[in-house]
């Protein structure tokens, strides 16, 4: 356990747990977008900065990459973090403008609306990463990576070829705050366009409805750790509950 | 020839060296820098080695391929020894004149001697060259004298000295104070002390630490690093093991960027002749103190230079910066105690050592000692590789080394840093450059690129291009970099269109606070300067553009148009015949009308017309 100030009041965390994460444990409003509690902490978005003071020195960071430390004194709400906060959010506004989870996130931090013009056709991706590491650290599959830099930076498959490892099971559409990844099932099949990933789905034995693409069942099929009999796949969940 | 080991072979060795060079009454150094190269050096040196040879000199003459001299704009460079004569531009028709006139009856050529573009004195001798004289070269004077692939040649010329100093004289932690005590603070940009960092490294627990080089010059012009390396590679490896023997590494990384395979190939052979002499790998000079080095190849990207990409490289990783809570001289390479450095900081290692550190800090001023290489380049007379203490003002690096503003025309502003430095006005121009001042002015001393810019200059196309170059250099990992330096060049793309609006100018402003605040490394934190030094300078052409849609240099093309002096134009046609739209019209031997709608604004007729009857508003 160590001891830190958060905005001048004395908390405990754990050493080496993140800032952000210290933060939202104990109450406070950080906003974030490209963390995730069950991820590793990547530092993208830059909205969740503070101040923090080690020693003599203060510093502005973003909290989710700053691993907690006996001693420190950190400040969430300094004149110099709510602008910088204000103006990320601002920008990554005007990248993805449609997303009713960024506008959310937006209203709650006062910012109605970007003065800020985005020509070119961002497709709404704020480049966050989180879908690159859910779908590495969580899923396993690792099949999406970022490629060129600076404003071309992307999100895609290696080669921005179908990924055939991709098991379709849509963790990256969940995960996505942006809303720019879209993933539609038909009877046949399962697309995510964005990956130009399309595979074939498995109709439940029972009711005879599409439920899980083929890819994914064979990939839980092969465990680890433990793989379920083959039959409980056999039929979708609604099914399978109704016994 | 056989391991040097102990000191006293070292002694011996350069002590036999030296004198057999003193014999050399007759020396000729041709530079083979990046430069001269570009000229055909190599043709140069053929030329004299034939002519020396049909008038069997061959044997009385020493003739030797060097590195960079600096004055790379007159290469190529040829300088005869004893004499010190500099003979510019070089051609190799000239040779046997050379040889008959200089050599053989000890004249000069005049027509080859540097000649000053105003005023027309020529000087024989190179130190007396006003580019040469107000110069202090330090690290780059040795460049002249030897050639780089011969390890001979820098021992005879007092090379690996210092290192004999410090295994026969020093503790490991006085050569750390030694180097806290010079002051010397890193060349790769930040001015960080280095004798702070050597001190982290070393105190830092565990056996296993590192060194390394950074020679990722990224800078677009830059290439002081790569004078260095190609032209007196021992000196930068004689630098790094002095450190790897104070901070106690047994191995060592030269990061060098992919674009220079002759700084690699002369870094092999200094690496491979100094592990024959002894003087590196296992019992350096047959003490106890043991010590290997390798050379690692970037991958082109202008921000694996920064330090924690780069040890992110050196491991095979993408070469993206990392969290800046970890220290790399604490946590490097493998998260072992990393002493990472600029190849111009090691450089001075062995001076610092040579001399002492209280002579090495009464260069320069007390914050900022020893000298700083410099690539002066743009629109001043005389461009090239510079040394000059730190502290020395702009006047005298613009006009007293550089010559002045080509063509008579009037001094605009420097940009100082490399491309996310900050443009500097004239009211600076007694400011000494040193990391501190320039820092306060919304510049950055950066690697020590110097960017000299007329009255031709726009700056706010000046500020639109650097930051189209940045943007397409950022990672893009973080928004507040990718997207600042983005929205900040379309900002500024917008006003050089004449469709900019005068509010516009705020959002600049909070994007290059946002941009310098919220980035992790940098390239974000400084990548701003550009914009906001002349926001901060040369606001008035800003609103020139916003609020008259006019560029007053006449450089922003949407907002400049061609006229003809019907008076001046005595109708030769040479405009109708180079204008690649055909905009202007008529019949030879009257003054052409010019379509206006036709009109890409290219500026061919503007150049070309001999009578300047052509003009811009
Ligand atoms: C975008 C960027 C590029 C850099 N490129 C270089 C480089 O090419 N060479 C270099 O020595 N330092 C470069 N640096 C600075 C390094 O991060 C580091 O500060 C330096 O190498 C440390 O050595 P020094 O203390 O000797 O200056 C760069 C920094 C940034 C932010
Ligand atoms: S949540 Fe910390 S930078 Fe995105």
């Amino acid at each position: 356990m160590i001891n830190l100030t958060i905005d001048g009041k004395n908390y405990k965390g754990e050493k080496g747990e993140n800032l952000l994460q210290v933060g939202l444990n104990n109450g406070f409003d950080i906003p974030h977008l490209c963390y995730h509690e069950n991820l590793s902490p990547y530092g993208g978005c830059r909205l969740c900065l503070i101040e923090v003071t080690r020693g003599e020195r203060t510093t502005l960071t973003t909290s989710c990459t700053y691993p907690g430390e006996e001693g420190l004194q950190v400040k969430t709400s300094t004149p110099q973090v709510l602008k910088a906060r204000r103006l990320m959010m601002e920008i990554i506004l005007a990248l993805a403008p449609s997303s009713s989870h960024i506008q959310s996130l937006a209203g709650k931090m006062g910012v109605e609306r970007t003065p800020f013009n985005y020509q070119k056709e961002g497709e709404g991706c704020i480049k966050c990463g989180l879908c690159v590491r859910a779908c590495e650290e969580l899923v396993g599959a690792g099949v999406l990576t970022f490629s060129h830099k600076g404003p071309q930076r992307k999100v895609e498959p290696p080669f921005g070829e179908e990924p055939k490892n991709c098991i379709g099971c849509g963790t990256c559409v969940y995960v996505c705050p942006a809303g720019c990844l879209t993933m539609e099932d038909t009877p046949q099949e399962r697309k995510i366009d964005r990956w130009k990933r399309r595979m074939e789905m498995k109709t439940c034995q029972k009711c005879h409805q599409p439920y899980m693409p083929t890819p994914q069942i064979e990939y839980i099929l092969k465990g680890p750790p433990d793989p379920p009999p083959e039959k409980w796949l056999s039929c979708c969940p609604i099914c399978r509950r109704k016994g | 020839m056989k391991r040097l080991t102990s000191i006293t072979d070292l002694e011996k060795l350069q002590k036999d060296l030296a004198l057999r060079r003193k014999g050399e009454n007759l020396l000729v150094t041709l530079c083979q820098g990046t430069g001269c190269k570009a000229y055909e050096s190599h043709k140069i040196y053929e030329a004299f080695e034939k002519e020396l040879n049909a008038r069997n000199l061959r044997e009385k003459v020493s003739l030797r391929s060097t590195g960079c001299h600096g004055f790379c704009e007159q290469g190529p460079l040829a300088v005869i020894f004893t004499g010190e004569i500099c003979y510019c531009r070089v051609k190799a028709e000239d040779i046997p004149e050379i040889v008959e006139k200089t050599l053989i009856k000890g004249e000069t050529v005049e027509r080859l001697l540097f000649q000053d573009p105003e005023g027309g004195k020529r000087y024989a001798r190179e130190e007396d060259i006003p580019f040469y004289r107000h110069q202090e070269r330090l690290l780059l004077g040795q460049n002249r004298l030897l050639d780089p692939r011969s390890i001979k040649d820098y021992i005879a010329q007092g090379g690996y000295q210092a290192l004999g100093k410090v295994l026969a004289e020093m503790t490991p932690s006085e050569v750390v104070e030694e180097v806290k005590k010079s002051n010397l603070r890193g060349r790769g940009g930040a001015g960080f002390p280095t004798g702070i960092k050597w001190e982290t490294t070393r105190q830092a627990p565990g056996e296993e630490k590192y060194v390394v080089v950074n020679a990722d010059e990224g800078d677009p012009g830059a290439y002081m690093d790569r004078s260095l390396l190609e032209g007196n590679p021992h000196l930068v490896l004689e630098g790094l093991i002095i450190g790897a023997y104070a901070m106690g590494a047994k191995k060592g990384f030269i990061f060098l960027r992919q674009e220079y395979p002759l700084a690699l190939e002369n870094l092999r052979l200094a690496l491979k002749e100094a592990r024959d002499y002894g003087l590196l790998g296992e019992n350096i000079l047959g003490t106890s103190f043991s010590f290997e080095a390798v050379t690692k190849r970037g991958a082109g990207a202008f921000v694996t230079g920064e330090s924690s990409a780069l040890v992110a490289a050196i491991q095979g990783r993408v070469g993206e910066p990392g969290p800046k809570h970890i220290n790399t001289a604490l946590q490097g390479i493998g998260g072992k105690p990393t002493a990472l450095n600029n190849v111009e900081t090691w450089a001075n290692i062995p001076r610092i050592l040579e001399r002492g550190a209280s002579w090495y800090a009464s260069l320069g001023n007390r914050e900022n000692t020893g000298t700083k290489i410099f690539s002066l380049v743009g629109k001043v007379n005389n461009t090239g590789l510079i040394e000059v203490p730190l502290g020395t003002t702009l006047k005298t690096i613009i006009f007293d080394i550089g010559g002045g503003i080509k063509g008579g025309k009037k001094f605009k502003a420097v940009q100082t840093g490399g491309p996310s430095g900050g443009c500097l006005p004239e009211k600076y121009l007694d400011l000494p450059v040193d990391f501190d001042r320039l820092r306060e002015l919304g510049s950055m001393m950066g690697s020590g690129g110097m960017i000299v810019m007329d009255e031709d200059s726009c700056m706010v196309d000046v500020a639109r291009y650097f930051m189209q170059f940045l943007k397409e250099e950022s990672c893009g990992k973080c928004i507040s970099c990718r997207e600042g330096i983005n929205m900040m060049y379309d900002i500024l793309e917008g006003i050089a269109l004449g469709k900019g609006r005068e509010e516009e100018l705020e959002l600049l402003e909070e994007l290059a606070w946002a941009t310098h605040k919220a980035s992790l490394c940098g390239l974000g934190k400084t990548a701003a300067n550009p914009v906001t030094s002349t926001l901060k300078y040369f606001r008035q052409e800003y609103l020139a553009h916003l609020k008259e849609k006019r560029c007053p240099a006449g450089v922003c093309k949407a907002l400049i148009s061609y006229t003809l002096d019907q008076e001046k134009c005595n109708g030769c046609g040479r405009c109708q015949k180079l204008c690649p739209v055909k905009a202007l019209e008529g019949e030879r031997g009257s003054p052409p009308h010019l379509n206006h709608p036709l009109c890409i604004k290219c500026g061919i007729c503007f150049e070309a017309c001999p009578f300047k009857a052509i003009y811009v508003q």
